[in-house]
């Protein structure tokens, strides 16, 4: 049963296994490009709040950037009245504005299953009042531009750069598909953040004369944004205290000669166990990644490992031998997602303030 | 960190008999405890007393101690078996507070145990209300306005600043006992002095009251690093206004959006932290539904009833984790048990929604009140895993084997009722709740103003719409494959269906088999299927079209139906018969053994147990799915209760082969006519009875035979609807009841003989050869149930001649009806003869207790029985010849329970038992009534009074012997008058309907002034149905509520005062008890 706007779409078809937090996942740039499936089988039940509403810095509230970001969406059921005190519309109907499709009925379990066992693929989602021909629409999708050439800093970084409060100390923010909590989190650091284009050059981000420098979270292969990586070579070459997150941590990971590669299905959820291996510590994370940077090519890299996956012992955090350099591939912002990395900012802080 | 190498032996604390509130679920924990300790190769010594039980056992624990869980007894077996450390956190509060006092003792300290988990400063942290709240301060957890009385003055005061209504909580108590809204001062003098004496340290709590915020909880997991997790997520349907544990209740929350999950998930870690948490507790939280405001309501710092259910939801373990936490391992170093690769340091994800639906057995209890508050009353629960929240929980209501197939189209019509009672009804919750919210949307009444009503979040009426919506699908139009298929999907059953449409179950089954809608077969696997599952641990959903898993035609295996819900007349044993029975199938090489039950809290429902793991619908429905996709060799429902062997015609007759006794067999023994004919044949006498179906017939065989008599449906389990009747009118009353439990099967009026004594066998045959297990003599007379009854082994009233008369017709019996498997025969002994109550072939309540005390496990060889291999040879007097006495005796649960009677009759009234062995019949019986939470004073006062002369006479010997003891004795007018002229000395009371007449028994009961009363009504039944005399009710509810014992039952008080008595010149013995022999 499709539902939100009736279209076809074309992109990446990929699983989340949280179990809250919808509003947040669909908003993340990071789904650029992708078709959406969501394992936990009832979605929709507490409704969209009022995207519209911001904080005291202009920031949304509730929303992770200014639109949907995935292509589509695929639920098992879609709950047609939601209840909850900040609801402003139903997903339906926030779909519908935004015209994204999606549908429900689905065996989201047998979708899962089938990209576990076959990796990540391109797929299809039509809606529509009259038939589909099915024919058609797999030679569109043959056709279609693969998500692991998309282009998709042009669609979700910003095009000028934006500031947030106006304290003196400032951290800047390179736009590769951000959250906004991770300008939440900066603001709460007690910093302006000046978000800037992906393509911003070292020179110009210094200009804004910052504390330190975050490399954002986005979509796609992280060799497509080559300009993000010279000026993050710059960046750790000046020892500016620099954290990445996610796309960011693989953009830093490739500045310091570490190799990246696609995963099979990628981690995307709110419950990823990840060792802090300087305190032995585990924390449980929100991730979104398809990506991530080769295990065996940290050794000749100038990395050292901070946070290992231990569930499979992925590389989800890496910190510089000498400079002022960490980066985490999980989400530390959460929104979608716990909580306990938080201290990752923190730490961010600390070189800042060194 | 890894394993605690100092320790080599570990003593694990049980919780003894079950009761509400200390249920099942500490048999599941206790025994995943001991498992993994086992694992470690630790030594473990276990406390219990719950014979019923798979931890006592000694499977997992090396050694076993059947003895009352207080800490005298405990500290007697500490200094024997000298542990290292001590396990307090799996046997439920009985555990904890036995801990807590023997470290406040320094009993711990004394022998160098040290507290494995959580410390006892962790566990004060959270049980004593006030240390509670400055802690949650100190987190930055915001908890509910309120303040810590001990005395009524206070609690006023306190009342008056927060301003009414309040809730008052008790401190230490489990189940919430004694708690209670108060709307004012009238109320909370009642329940805070009620409270007070519950608590075990006089204190509670009085609080500003949120009924209409959400409940939610959280299942938390930490190390002794400080590392940390959540397993689990729950919200209550009911809101805050209904204890937990009488809630319906989802996993994960549904309606709060994710900043309010991670908000309470954030503050769950944080206050565990700061408290101190070592292992698994639970967080329970209220949330305003307008707002994100909440407080922190309570934590509980051990495995609890709701840890059970997180575990059966998520399939994480963890009683077992948390065990291999208190071994010293950290979180990352364990492995999730489903994935066998990944950590147990995670936080499970659900592609499934549960529903928990609590069993309540109101109808049980005389003059009880069905209302559902802050005090829990439910005996047992269910849960379901579906798709759909309608999916969830119209399976679960089947689940709790109540008669009804769902939330709507039940046999019975929905009551006519007026707008007005039902809005009183929505805001006064009752067990018919959800039901209540169905009518009133089918009556018009808006989603918002039920909500507004009954604080039920619209979310969940909204489903409850959806249901009702499907329902007039089904009605009005055709039934074509799109409707049937939504039906299914919104959880109806065939029979729900059929009913609609007047077609019958196996019509509508056929028709949708035709159209390919059958239920997709699907893993719970902790992870969303993000990683690959190696356990099979299954689930039946119409939501999803392929299946998980794939069952090769080699495979063949055999299917075990377990015994659903917990409930009176059907517990903890039942669960003991089926995880027996597949240990014993497994070990006579049966490799592809399946288990299918529906119960959170039981040991059966661990998915390692079995080859495949069903959590389902002990349905004919379900049954047939289940079966259709294994291909089985047989299905095995002799070990589930009544609830499994219900299911035998239906399955036969579609041609499921039922191992063990052939469904004709059985039907044979389970209809009257025809067991009643078979036993004529074999000269064996029966009480005169009849069946029937209309009241003329049966009012004349009533007046023919006499009154009292026995009526009861011929199918059904721990006498559900089985009544002593009196009178013409009580008859036709009950003739109703009985057909509207049973409507398929005739009445049945027997005889009731007064003045006899009942016996019971235990036994399993192959069809060839009878293994007796042993002949178990009830203490209390006959017409009290046999589940309430105290039972012995070996018998000791009985001559020789009558147990050679048993062993014969046992022996007759069982093979006449060609028994393969486990059977149990009821007999009554009445003036030296010997009459047949009752044959039921299936496990019974009573075979753990024997299989442990003659240590020959009977299910196991009831597994090879049904397995058609030649039964080993045991002596046939092996049971006389057992050097031991075992008693059993039943646990009560009328505390939590306002307005039940504890005058016992046929009815079951019990939520549980114990039983402890002994050198000698006194031995035993000391150590049992302990169990069970009798104090055995050894002076003090005796508050007696007795109906009747006949009574009066045969109580005379235990007053006189009371008298010799020491005790000061109390009793009412004319039973003093009796004893006065006989032994002398005894001081006259007044009844508490004469107020003012002193010294009144009234104040004496609250003044703590009698240490155990003897109250024996006339003829239990009489006064019990024709309500005479209400006074001596209300002596029995005082003292109740007031933890003072009372003895209803000459047989009873006999044995308690005869126990006193040994007990001032004797000690009880503290052996563990032996394994099983083994069985080659």
């Amino acid at each position: 049963m499709g539902f939100g706007y009736s279209t076809a779409v074309f992109g990446e078809i990929v699983f989340n296994t949280g179990m809250v937090g919808y509003t947040e996942a669909l908003t993340d740039p990071s789904y650029n490009g992708q078709i959406l499936t969501l394992t936990y089988p009832l979605v929709g039940n507490y409704g969209i709040p009022d995207l519209t509403e911001v904080d005291k810095d202009g920031i949304s509230k509730f929303s992770e950037s200014d639109m949907i970001q995935i292509r589509g969406l695929v639920v098992h059921e879609l709950s047609q009245t939601a209840s909850h005190w900040n609801l402003k519309m139903t997903l339906d109907e926030w779909m519908y504005n935004e015209k994204v499709p999606g549908i429900s009925g689905i065996d989201t379990r047998a979708i899962t299953k089938k990209l576990t066992s076959s990796g990540v693929m391109m797929a299809a989602l039509v809606v529509s009042d009259t038939e589909i021909d099915v024919e058609k629409i797999k030679k569109e999708l043959d056709d279609t531009t693969k998500y692991n050439s998309e282009k998709f800093m042009d669609i979700v970084s910003t095009k000028e750069e934006k500031i947030y409060g106006d304290e003196n100390q400032s951290v800047v923010v390179i736009d590769t598909g951000a959250k906004n909590a991770i300008v939440r989190n900066i603001r709460e650091l007690g910093y302006k953040a000046i978000v800037v284009p992906w393509n911003t050059p070292f020179d110009k981000v210094m200009s804004y004369n910052p504390k330190g420098v975050v490399l954002s979270s986005g979509p796609g292969d992280p060799q497509n944004c080559p300009d993000t990586i010279d000026t993050t070579k710059k960046l750790i070459e000046n020892n500016i205290p620099t954290l990445g997150i996610c796309l960011g941590a693989q953009i830093i990971g490739i500045a310091g000669n570490t190799e990246t590669y696609k995963l099979k299905y990628g981690h995307r959820g709110q419950n990823k166990p990840c060792i802090n291996l300087e305190t032995n510590q585990v924390y449980v994370t929100s991730q979104n990644h398809g990506y991530g940077i080769k295990p065996e090519s940290l050794e000749q890299s100038d990395f050292k490992l901070w946070f290992s996956n231990a569930d499979d012992n992925t590389v989800e955090g890496i910190k510089h031998k000498t400079q002022d350099c960490i980066a985490v591939q999980f989400h530390p912002e959460a929104a979608p997602g716990p909580f306990d990395c938080k201290y990752v900012f923190d730490e961010l802080k600390k070189l800042m303030e060194k | 960190m890894p394993k605690n190498e100092s320790l080599k032996k570990i003593l694990v604390l049980g919780s003894g008999a079950i009761k509400i509130g200390e249920a099942g679920e500490f048999d599941y924990s206790g025994s995943q405890c001991l498992k993994a300790i086992h694992e470690d190769g630790i030594k473990s010594v276990l406390i219990n007393p719950n014979i019923a039980t798979i931890q006592t056992d000694t499977r997992f624990a090396d050694q076993v101690y059947l003895l009352p869980v207080t800490p005298n007894y405990v500290e007697s077996i500490i200094e024997k078996e000298r542990p290292d450390g001590i396990m307090l956190a799996y046997g439920g509060q009985t555990a904890l507070n036995c801990g807590v006092k023997l470290e406040d003792s320094g009993i711990l300290q004394k022998y160098d145990v040290k507290v494995l988990g959580t410390q006892v400063n962790g566990i004060k942290n959270t049980e004593d209300r006030q240390l509670f709240k400055d802690s949650m301060k100190e987190a930055s957890v915001p908890v509910l306005k309120s303040k810590t009385v001990t005395n009524f003055e206070d609690a006023k005061k306190t009342a008056e600043e927060l301003s009414y209504p309040v809730i008052i909580r008790v401190a230490y108590t489990l189940g919430g006992r004694g708690g209670g809204i108060a709307h004012n001062e009238i109320e909370l003098h009642e329940i805070v002095e009620r409270g007070i004496k519950a608590s075990l340290v006089g204190q509670v709590l009085v609080e500003e009251y949120i009924g209409h915020w959400k409940q939610i909880e959280y299942e938390v997991m930490q190390d002794y690093d400080g590392n940390n997790v959540i397993v689990c997520n729950m919200e209550n349907v009911l809101s805050m206004k209904v204890h937990t544990g009488d809630n319906i209740v989802v996993a994960p929350s549904q309606t709060i959006n994710n900043n309010e999950y991670h908000m309470l998930r954030t503050a769950a870690l944080r206050a565990t932290k700061h408290v101190g948490i070592v292992g698994e507790c639970n967080i329970q939280y209220a949330l305003d539904a307008d707002s994100d405001r909440y407080v922190a309501i309570e934590i509980n710092p051990r495995l609890s009833r709701s840890s059970a259910l997180a575990s059966k939801a998520t399939g994480y373990p963890l009683a077992y984790m948390s065990a291999k936490i208190g071994l010293g391992y950290n979180l990352s170093e364990l492995v999730n048990r489903i994935t066998k690769s990944t950590t147990a340091c995670f936080e499970p994800s659900l592609d499934y929604v549960v529903c928990k639906h609590p069993r309540w057995d109101f109808s049980k209890f005389e003059l009880v009140n069905r209302k559902l508050g802050v005090t829990m009353k439910s005996v047992g629960e269910v849960m379901a895993v579906g798709r759909t929240f309608e999916e969830s929980l119209q399976k679960a209501i089947r689940m709790l084997d109540i008669g009804n197939d769902g939330l709507v189209l039940n046999r019975s019509n929905d009551e006519k009722i007026s707008e007005e009672d039902l809005e009183y009804k929505l805001s006064h919750h009752d067990d018919q709740i959800l039901y209540n919210v169905a009518i009133a949307l089918k009556m018009g009444i808006s989603v918002d103003r039920i909500y507004k009503l009954s604080a039920i979040d619209p979310w969940f009426i909204e489903k409850i719409q959806n249901i009702i919506n499907t329902e007039s699908q089904l009605k009005e139009s055709e039934l074509n494959e799109s409707v049937l298929r939504k039906a299914k999907k919104m959880g109806f059953s065939d029979n729900q269906i059929a009913r609609v449409k007047e077609k019958t179950t196996d019509e509508v089954r056929e028709i949708r088999k035709n159209f390919g809608i059958i239920p997709a077969v699907k893993q719970i696997d902790t992870l969303a299927a993000e990683w690959p599952a190696v356990t099979n641990y299954l689930y039946l959903t119409y939501g999803g079209n392929s299946n998980d898993i794939q069952v090769s035609p080699d495979e063949k295996g055999v299917i075990v139906v377990g015994a659903g819900p917990y409930r009176i007349g059907s517990s903890v044993e039942f669960d003991w018969g089926t995880v027996n029975m597949v240990w014993g199938l497994q070990e006579n090489g049966e490799k592809n053994v399946s288990v299918v039950n529906c119960n959170p809290e039981t040991v059966s429902t661990d998915y390692d147990i079995c080859a495949r793991l069903y959590f389902e619908e002990l349905t004919q429905e379900r049954l047939l799915d289940i079966a259709e996709f294994e291909n089985p060799k047989g299905v095995i429902t002799c070990v589930g209760g009544q609830t499994a062997n219900n299911l035998t015609p239906g399955l036969a007759q579609r041609g499921i082969n039922i191992m063990g006794t052939s469904a004709i067999d059985v039907d044979r023994a389970e209809d009257r006519s025809k067991f009643s004919a078979e036993l004529d044949k074999l000269h064996i006498q029966q009480p005169k009875w009849q069946a029937f179906s209309n009241i003329t017939e049966a009012r004349n065989f009533a007046q023919d035979v006499g009154f009292p008599v026995i009526v009861r449906p011929s199918y059904v389990l721990s006498g559900a609807a089985m009544k002593v009747v009196w009178s013409q009118d009580e008859l036709k009353m009950y003739v109703k009841e009985a057909t509207d439990v049973s409507p398929d099967h005739p009445v049945v009026i027997s005889k009731f003989m007064l003045d006899s004594l009942e016996v019971d066998v235990d036994g399993i045959s192959n069809g060839k050869e009878v293994v007796i297990g042993a002949i178990v003599e009830h203490i209390d007379s006959a017409g009290v149930h046999s589940g309430d009854a105290m039972m012995c082994i070996p018998p000791w009233r009985l001559n020789n001649k009558i147990i050679e008369t048993i062993n014969d017709y046992t022996k007759k019996i069982a093979l006449t009806f060609n028994v393969k498997g486990p059977f149990n025969l009821q007999f009554l002994v009445h003036d030296n003869h010997v009459y047949v109550i009752e044959l039921n072939i299936r496990a019974s309540r009573s075979m753990p207790f024997v299989s442990k005390l003659v240590k020959t496990n009977l299910i196991s060889l009831a597994s090879k029985a049904i397995l058609g291999k030649p039964l080993p040879k045991i002596p046939e007097n092996k049971w006389q010849k057992i050097h031991n006495y075992g008693i059993k005796v039943p646990q009560f649960s009328f505390m939590q329970l306002d307005g039940a009677d504890i005058a016992l009759g046929v009815e079951m009234q019990s939520t549980g038992e114990a039983a402890c062995f002994g050198n000698s019949f006194y031995d035993a019986l000391s150590k049992g009534l302990t169990s069970v939470g009798y104090n055995l004073p050894d002076k003090g006062t005796a508050l007696v009074t007795v109906g009747g002369s006949q009574n009066k006479e045969k109580l005379l010997p235990s007053i006189a012997k009371l008298k010799q003891l020491g005790f000061k004795i109390l009793a009412t007018e004319h039973t003093a008058e009796f004893f006065e002229d006989k032994v002398g000395d005894i001081e006259i009371v007044y009844k508490i309907s004469e107020p003012e007449r002193k010294p009144n028994i009234s104040d004496l009961l609250y003044e703590k002034k009698i240490d155990f009363i003897i109250n024996i009504p006339s003829t239990i039944s009489l006064e019990k149905y024709v309500g005479m005399l209400d006074d001596e009710y209300q002596i029995r509810r005082k003292s109740l509520e007031l933890g003072i014992p009372v003895l209803t039952t000459i047989e009873l008080a006999d044995s308690f005062v005869k126990t006193l008595e040994w007990l001032q010149n004797n000690e009880t013995t503290k052996d563990p008890i032996e394994p099983y022999d083994a069985l080659e």
